[in-house]
């Protein structure tokens, strides 16, 4: 699966869980300072890419995703 | 020589007959808990969706709560305190081991012919409550059941924890249960996940504390991404299960009524059961707080009298918490 196929799963997902617009969800945007995502809208968008791409992402990991970009690259890399 | 008994057969269809509550008098604000631990009434809404909670003085008890929210309920029912036969308090802080909380409120409102029994299954209580006073009905072991959700949370928390200072509250909630001609109370949808027994538990035991010693007197404790996770992928699920049991879908629902644990939870499950607009969704956490086993009736009680949800009209019930524990059932509303 391409990064662009992963980007484009995630806007929606984050679209879905907080609202924000899907062009608004681009690989620089950090979830909490640029999206507004908090601590638990970020657990349903963790949770909503597990499901989605079978990946396992840990609370540890969690905190490592700051942007948009290091979630996409966890999960192409983990997938 | 094996005899075959007797045993009893009950009514077919069960329903809620009326529901009454308690709301204590003293509103706490945002404001008020963050005199205590580093917070905002910003931070507390967004995060809870919770503007105040109430809070019952040192003056009311469990007990008193119980009981009246438990007249309200009987003076609505149409039927009197004799015609119980049993009365089942739902609870996890009634402050003794026993007697429980359920003879003293049997006793109060003058059930005299009612077996009376406490049940602790956290914020779910109430719904295993009323799961179980339906088959009771149902067995014909009681004509009517009294069933009542009630805490009184503020006595148990650690006022200067920042994951439960602001969630838990007090209040009570009761609902008479009994025949019907048209079943009115769905299958109840439950289970436990006792290996996460430490999401929602003590900081310790009564008995080290007294033997041991610790900084603050036992209180909950909580590991909240733990519970929001589990609560927001386990009981979308549980409740989908409860609605194909009853052999409804979600459109035809007037009413969701979720235990009042975090809008955030109760938001989460709206989008996951893709609940149309038609169907009122509960949100007396706002003024009430997470009031465990009372909420479910609380709510109940609030979206009637606001108008907000029909009688008569249908209604899915989800309660989860410590346990893990949690029910699902579909009502008709009384
Ligand atoms: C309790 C709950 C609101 C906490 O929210 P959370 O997002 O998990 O909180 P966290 O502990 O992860 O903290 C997230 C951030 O908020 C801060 N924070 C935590 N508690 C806070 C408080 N009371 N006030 C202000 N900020 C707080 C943290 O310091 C952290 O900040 P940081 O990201 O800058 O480090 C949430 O987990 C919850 O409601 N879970 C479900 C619990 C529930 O429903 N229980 C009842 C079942 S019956």
């Amino acid at each position: 699966m391409s990064q662009q196929d992963i980007l484009e799963g995630l806007a929606a997902i984050v679209n879905e869980v907080a609202g924000v617009p899907v062009e608004d969800v681009q690989l620089d945007k950090a979830f909490v300072d640029d999206l507004d995502i908090d601590s638990l809208s970020m657990v349903e968008v963790v949770m909503a890419a597990e499901d989605k791409w079978g990946v396992k992402i840990p609370d540890e990991e969690v905190k490592n995703l700051r942007t948009v970009g290091d979630a996409v690259t966890f999960i192409s890399a983990n997938s | 020589m094996t005899i075959a008994l007797t045993q009893t057969a009950g009514s077919v269809g069960t329903k809620i007959l009326s529901v009454g509550s308690f709301r204590p008098a003293r509103v706490v604000t945002n404001a008020e808990i963050c005199a205590r631990i580093d917070s905002t009434d910003e931070w507390i809404q967004e995060r809870s969706g919770i503007v105040e909670r109430r809070w019952a003085g040192p003056d009311v008890s469990v007990v008193d709560m119980a009981t009246a929210a438990a007249e309200k309920a009987m003076a609505s029912s149409g039927i009197s305190a004799e015609a119980l036969g049993m009365v089942i308090v739902a609870t996890v802080t009634h402050p003794y081991v026993t007697p429980s909380a359920a003879a003293e409120v049997q006793d109060r409102i003058g059930a005299a012919n009612a077996a009376s029994m406490d049940l602790s299954a956290a914020c779910a209580g109430f719904s295993y409550a009323v799961a179980l006073a339906s088959d009771l009905v149902r067995c014909g072991t009681c004509t009517h059941v009294l069933v009542v959700g009630v805490e009184k949370l503020s006595d148990w928390i650690d006022h200067e924890d920042r994951g439960t200072a602001f969630l838990f509250a007090d209040g009570a909630g009761a609902v008479v249960i009994g025949p019907s001609d048209v079943p009115g109370i769905g299958p109840v949808v439950w289970g436990s996940d006792g290996s996460q027994k430490d999401a929602i538990n003590m900081t310790q035991s009564f008995i080290d504390y007294r033997d041991v010693g610790g900084d603050i007197f036992p209180a909950l404790t909580m590991q909240g991404q733990q519970v929001f996770r589990w609560a927001v992928t386990e009981m979308s699920k549980a409740a989908q299960a409860a609605l194909d049991a009853a052999g409804i879908t979600a459109d035809q629902l007037d009413a969701f009524i979720p235990h009042q644990a975090n809008n955030r939870i109760t938001d989460a499950l709206v989008r996951a059961l893709a609940l149309p607009d038609t169907v009122a969704v509960a949100r007396d956490i706002t003024h009430m707080g997470n009031t465990s086993a009372a909420s479910i009736p609380l709510a109940m009680d609030a979206l009637l009298e606001s108008g907000k949800a029909p009688r008569g009209g249908t209604a899915l019930l989800i309660g989860f918490g410590a346990g893990l524990v949690f029910a699902a059932q579909v009502v008709t509303l009384p």
